[in-house]
């Protein structure tokens, strides 16, 4: 009962869309009050049902329902409860449902945030929000319907793929579909903004909170998927460039290029149509992603299992939506017109130039996804893209970034010039070199060229983030949150460039074959074999190896790796043994039985990478900080008290 | 004003080479297989039905045969089940199977239960042989001719559409070669 209960409730979830969308759209269009109006009582609802759908998977999955192919495919008796619930978004059909879910979310956030908003607006916002809603709806219960039952049911389910049975990996996509989903609040913004033909700075002050948000939860949701590849794949990377990696990551430089675009817009009411189309293209390549991953054009580590027929389906959605989109912008984009000039030297032309070389990070990326598909078609044979491409051309775009952050932060608007400040960046520029030659030659060995000048732009950009607040709190001046929010993230950017350049330049690695009793050295520690043993888990067997680890003759700690095999799925996985120690990583991966009490070892000692995770999550930290800004909330409690802050979608239910 | 046009012209051509990737897909010919046109891995494993007997691919030289990489925990290879067993009924091709990480009871009831296709299974429970054939998932399947060289690769369950379209001319085309 319970399935197709689920399974009513997305098709009732469909109708409510249908209308949200025709209502949204049509209602300010032809200027009918009424159907404006009766946008509001469609999220609701649709909200209820989307809602309802995700409850009765989510029973399904808990009371171990093995009538429902879904369930039986993804789940197991001996799976413990948290990793039922998780595998709801396990496999495809669940994952795009926890789409529609956060969808809904995002939508009847949207739907109270914009309460204030000229109707007009706040209608054709939710109505754009409909037309996505619309598509995947259609999209799930036509191909990819989680609900289908089984006759008869199985005994036991297959359990959920081993590798996906990890709390990092359980909150990975939530996180990062929240993300993706708030692109989609973006691009609503922007769709209503076309739709209207008008766009001025209040536009930019009402999205740069939604656009700011996505970003923050994009920010999150990549970093715990690097973390969960780095910890539980065992490959010792924490970025592989793999399809699905870059799905998630095109849209986050997207998100970056537009938040900063969104500053310039507000500020001074200049690069509006730059802005709309950042707007549009965030989302779209989000879509794009999903298609890459979901279609079976690309084969991925990680990919979903592809049959004909969704792929068909997602590209139509996808030249409807982002063709329409785009020929909108076509059409309303050259009435925009910026309110006024600047100079060369002026923080628009940094910011411009940040947008620019953002987007072309962008770009290379994306050719090199296609590259492969066009290599076919033209007939010049089979091609790999792999880290031989993206690194350096990756590189090109981001060491220029990374030197114009500093003056972003500090040159003046529209007339130009660093000021005073020019001085105090020189001097913040010449303490980061020290640091940086310091750090790249004395503390480590083995330097080359990008290492001390990489050091050196990320200390820069940490002292040049750190300018401002210590100025303002020595004039005892007020630091606003959006300022907060600014230098916190760039002082994220920098402690990730700093461990990033650690890890790229300093890393010691090597293989080993051990026997009991003896011991390797690698990266100034002693790593001693003392013994192995079986492993018995709650649906998985495998062996336990212990490692003595020592640095100059003192004990550092004890690590402990395992290879484990669920016996569901006969699949072995490596556990890797990870220590952090005075900022350094190191990592212990099991290898194969050699025979004679012989075992392969990896061994890895990784300066600061821990910092690499660390550094994104201030990222984001400083991304919501700087949405708390008063000005935000001035713009809704001026005309209302009832309108609260940005809820916060995802964390609700 | 033309710019504001051209990010609709560049989605179109970005359309037109997704559709033309998705047309690709289906054949699963974008995953490079290095393996096509070099000589077959020889292996020589114990047989799954009796440990005592080894299974060699070097006593199928001279012969086409298709290698057949299957377990019982794979999904996909109960789904090609079916048509393996045509397959073998037809008398074609010798249909020899590597079971690959799995356990022999299991895979001896499997076969008990559904039908056994093969003519000679090699029993690879570590997945080590596998891993020289390239193997990244199940069910796999290569052609080898005569000359032990791996003439194709099937990735995915065979489907009765595959069979005829990317199996039976590769090994008529094969045979009318050989045979002159």
């Amino acid at each position: 009962m319970i399935p197709e209960l689920g399974q009513f409730a997305l098709i009732l979830a469909l109708l409510l869309s249908v209308l949200q969308a025709f209502f949204g759209i049509a209602g300010p269009a032809l200027g009918r009050e009424r159907w404006t109006a009766a946008v509001i009582p469609a999220v609701a609802g649709q909200f209820v049902m989307v809602s309802t759908a995700m409850g009765c998977l989510m029973a399904a999955f808990i009371g171990n329902d093995f009538s429902v192919r879904y369930v039986a495919e993804n789940s197991n008796s001996a799976l413990p409860l948290f990793y039922r619930i998780a595998g709801v978004w396990g496999a495809h059909s669940g994952s795009l449902l926890l789409w529609i879910f956060l969808l809904a979310c995002w939508t009847l956030a949207a739907a109270i945030g914009t309460a204030r908003l000229p109707r007009n607006f706040a209608a054709r916002v939710l109505g754009v929000l409909g037309t996505i809603s619309i598509g995947f709806l259609l999209y799930t219960l036509i191909t990819s319907n989680p609900f289908v039952r089984l006759d008869p049911p199985w005994a036991d389910g297959m359990g959920l793929n081993p590798i996906l049975q990890d709390p990092g990996l359980a909150a990975h996509p939530p996180v990062l579909y929240t993300g993706y989903v708030g692109l989609a609040v973006a691009f609503a913004f922007a769709g209503a903004a076309l739709l209207e033909g008008r766009l001025d700075r209040e536009w930019a002050r009402w999205t740069r909170p939604w656009a700011t948000t996505a970003w923050a939860f994009l920010t999150c949701g990549i970093t715990l998927g690097s973390w969960w590849a780095y910890y539980t794949l065992g490959w010792g990377g924490f970025w592989f460039w793999d399809p699905v990696e870059n799905a998630s990551f095109m849209p986050w430089l997207m998100g970056t290029a537009l938040i900063h675009s969104l500053a310039v817009t507000e500020k001074r009411g200049l690069f509006k149509s730059w802005t709309l189309l950042l707007a549009v293209l965030g989302f779209s390549l989000s879509l794009i992603g999903t298609f890459l991953v979901r279609s079976g054009v690309l084969i991925s580590v990680h990919s979903f299992v592809a049959s004909p027929g969704r792929g068909e389906f997602i590209l139509t959605f996808l030249v409807i939506m982002i063709g329409a989109a785009l020929a909108l912008y076509a059409w309303r984009a050259p009435q925009m017109q910026s309110e006024a000039g600047f100079e060369l030297s002026a923080r628009e032309s940094f910011l411009l130039f940040n947008n620019i070389l953002l987007v072309t990070a962008c770009g290379t990326i994306f050719a090199g996804e296609m590259a492969p598909i066009i290599s076919i078609a033209l007939h010049l044979g089979k091609l790999s893209v792999g880290p031989p491409y993206f690194n350096p051309t990756f590189l090109v775009s981001m060491l220029p970034l990374l030197v114009l952050v500093p003056f972003g932060m500090h040159a003046r608007w529209k007339r130009g010039g660093l000021g005073e400040r020019g001085r105090t960046l020189s001097i913040a520029l010449a303490a980061a070199a020290l640091i940086g030659c310091a750090v790249a030659f004395g503390v480590f060995t083995g330097a080359g060229i990008l290492s001390p000048v990489s050091m050196t732009l990320g200390a820069w950009i940490i002292l040049a983030s750190l300018i401002d607040p210590i100025d303002r709190l020595r004039r005892r001046i007020a630091i606003p949150r959006a300022v907060l929010g600014m230098t916190v993230a760039h002082i994220g950017l920098g402690v990730f460039v700093i461990a990033m350049t650690a890890v790229q330049g300093f890393t010691a690695e090597q293989d080993v074959a051990l026997t009991r009793g003896m011991s390797a050295r690698d990266g100034g520690y002693t790593f001693q074999f003392e013994r192995i043993k079986p492993l018995h888990g709650p649906n998985y067997g495998g062996a336990e190896a212990k490692i003595l680890v020592s640095r100059n003759g003192k004990p550092v700690t004890v690590m402990y790796p395992q290879k484990r095999t669920y016996w569901v799925q006969h699949m072995v996985t490596t556990h890797s043994a990870i220590d952090i120690n005075g900022g350094s990583n190191i990592l212990v991966a099991l290898g194969q039985d050699l025979g004679d009490g012989r075992w392969s070892f990896r061994l890895q000692v990784r300066p600061l990478v821990l910092y690499i995770w660390i550094g994104a999550l201030i990222m984001a930290a400083g991304g919501l900080l700087a949405i708390t800004d008063r000005r935000y909330r001035l713009a809704e409690s001026r005309e209302t008290a009832a309108a609260g802050p940005l809820p916060a979608a995802g964390t609700g239910s | 004003m033309m710019r504001y046009f051209a990010p609709l012209a560049i989605f179109a051509v970005i359309v037109v080479i997704f559709a033309f990737g998705l047309h690709q897909a289906p054949r699963k010919d974008l995953v490079p297989s290095p393996l096509i046109g070099k000589p077959a891995p020889s292996f020589t494993l114990p047989s799954l039905a009796d440990p005592t007997q080894t299974v060699s691919n070097a006593a199928l030289h001279g012969h086409w045969y298709l290698l057949n990489v299957w377990g019982t925990w794979c999904i996909s290879c109960r789904l090609e089940a079916p048509e393996l067993l045509a397959i073998a009924h037809t008398g074609v091709v010798p249909v020899i199977g590597l079971d690959w990480k799995d356990s022999r009871s299991a895979a001896m009831r499997y076969l008990a239960q559904r039908g056994n296709p093969y003519q000679q299974i090699a029993f690879d429970p570590g997945g080590l042989e596998a891993i020289h054939w390239g193997v990244y998932g199940a069910p796999e399947t290569f052609i080898v001719n005569p000359q032990g060289i791996i003439v194709y690769k099937y990735i995915g369950p065979i489907t009765p559409g595959a069979w005829t379209r990317d199996f039976l001319p590769r090994l008529q085309a094969a045979q009318t070669v050989s045979g002159s």
